[in-house]
């Protein structure tokens, strides 16, 4: 399946958990068919159900999550972006989920994938997202006792650490 | 041993200081703690390897720090690490030295201005005797720190009362 007619069965189904009225792209114009270039973005409080949904379809069938990561676009929006393909079909798409500073919760599909719990720990270490309904929502780089998240744009490295001096 | 082979009838007597018999025994035998931190580590795997053979300086890889005079820290200590580095070393019998090898060992390397999570030269947490720098350094630096080392130990003294 092409982006669009992925984007065009979610929109059918879900609605209003798809925030924007048609398929994204980083250049403006959703080009459909290069499915790594555009991507979809979904509410941040609906990834379980509308995730579940690609995987389990049998016209999606998404059933690798190839990625998860996190993103800090430096004015007040963090982004998580799950990268899906599907052995079966041979098809990939981008989603993309927001959420504002004042507010970093996303759902956790960790439940849909297993690969996402790792990754949505890696997320909530760095960017400090709070993932909800995640299984073991720990610190899995980091140390437990860390202070800030390391990827966020306005972090400060804190002075010591158990003693040690950490900037140079 | 090479000097010495076979060149005498029986029942010699040598005489040298009891400190330089010592010192030559440890300094012909420092063993070493047999564990690396990143890419470093690869050129220390190489140094121990035929084409360098580290060996020949009679430095022995141990894998407890029970049994071992030096400690090679060998690669990025980042800051979770060093707090088992620091746990190593203290683990080790005096006399006990470390080498360390390395940019990132030394002060941090490429990670010194936005590296959060790496210990900026491992002299933070424990006493350096030799520094190696290079990126990594090649197998060859890491024997001449050895040799410098060597130096070292051979200067000391065991037996004379300490202050």
């Amino acid at each position: 399946m092409t982006a669009q007619e992925i984007f065009d069965v979610l929109k059918a189904k879900f609605g209003d958990a798809l925030p924007e009225e048609k398929l994204s792209a980083a250049g403006g114009s959703a080009a459909a068919g290069f499915s790594l270039q555009v991507w979809i973005t979904i509410a941040p409080g609906r990834t379980k159900e509308i995730c579940s949904f690609l995987r389990d379809d049998s016209e999606m069938q998404f059933d690798t999550l190839s990625c998860l990561s996190g993103v800090d676009y430096n004015n007040g929006t963090f982004g998580v972006v799950y990268h899906l393909s599907s052995m079966v079909q041979k098809h990939k798409i981008v989603l993309k989920a927001f959420c504002t500073k004042e507010h970093p919760h996303i759902q956790s599909v960790s439940s849909v994938w297993g690969t996402a719990n790792w990754h949505e720990r890696e997320v909530f270490d760095l960017f400090g997202v709070i993932i909800d309904e995640h299984p073991d929502l720990r610190r899995i780089l980091l140390p437990d006792d860390w202070e800030g998240n390391p990827l966020r744009k306005d972090y400060k490295v804190q002075e010591f650490y158990h003693g040690m001096k950490v900037p140079y | 041993m090479g000097l010495l082979d076979q060149r005498f009838e029986n029942g010699n007597v040598f005489i040298t200081s009891l400190d330089g018999l010592l010192n030559w025994a440890r300094l012909s035998s420092l063993w070493q703690m047999q564990f690396g931190l990143a890419c470093c580590a690869i050129e220390m795997m190489a140094a121990s390897a035929s084409n360098f053979d580290i060996m020949r300086f009679g430095v022995i890889p141990r894998a407890t720090p029970r049994q071992v005079d030096v400690m090679f820290v060998a690669g990025t200590v980042t800051i979770k690490m060093a707090s088992r580095i620091k746990r190593l070393y203290d683990q080790m019998s005096e006399p006990r030295y470390v080498i360390s090898m390395g940019s990132c060992a030394n002060c941090g390397g490429p990670y010194w201005e936005h590296g959060y999570h790496v210990l900026k030269g491992v002299d933070r947490v424990i006493p350096v005797d030799v520094y190696i720098p290079g990126c990594p350094p090649r197998p060859e630096a890491l024997l001449e720190g050895i040799m410098k080392l060597q130096e070292k130990v051979r200067k000391e003294s065991m037996i004379r009362k300490r202050a």
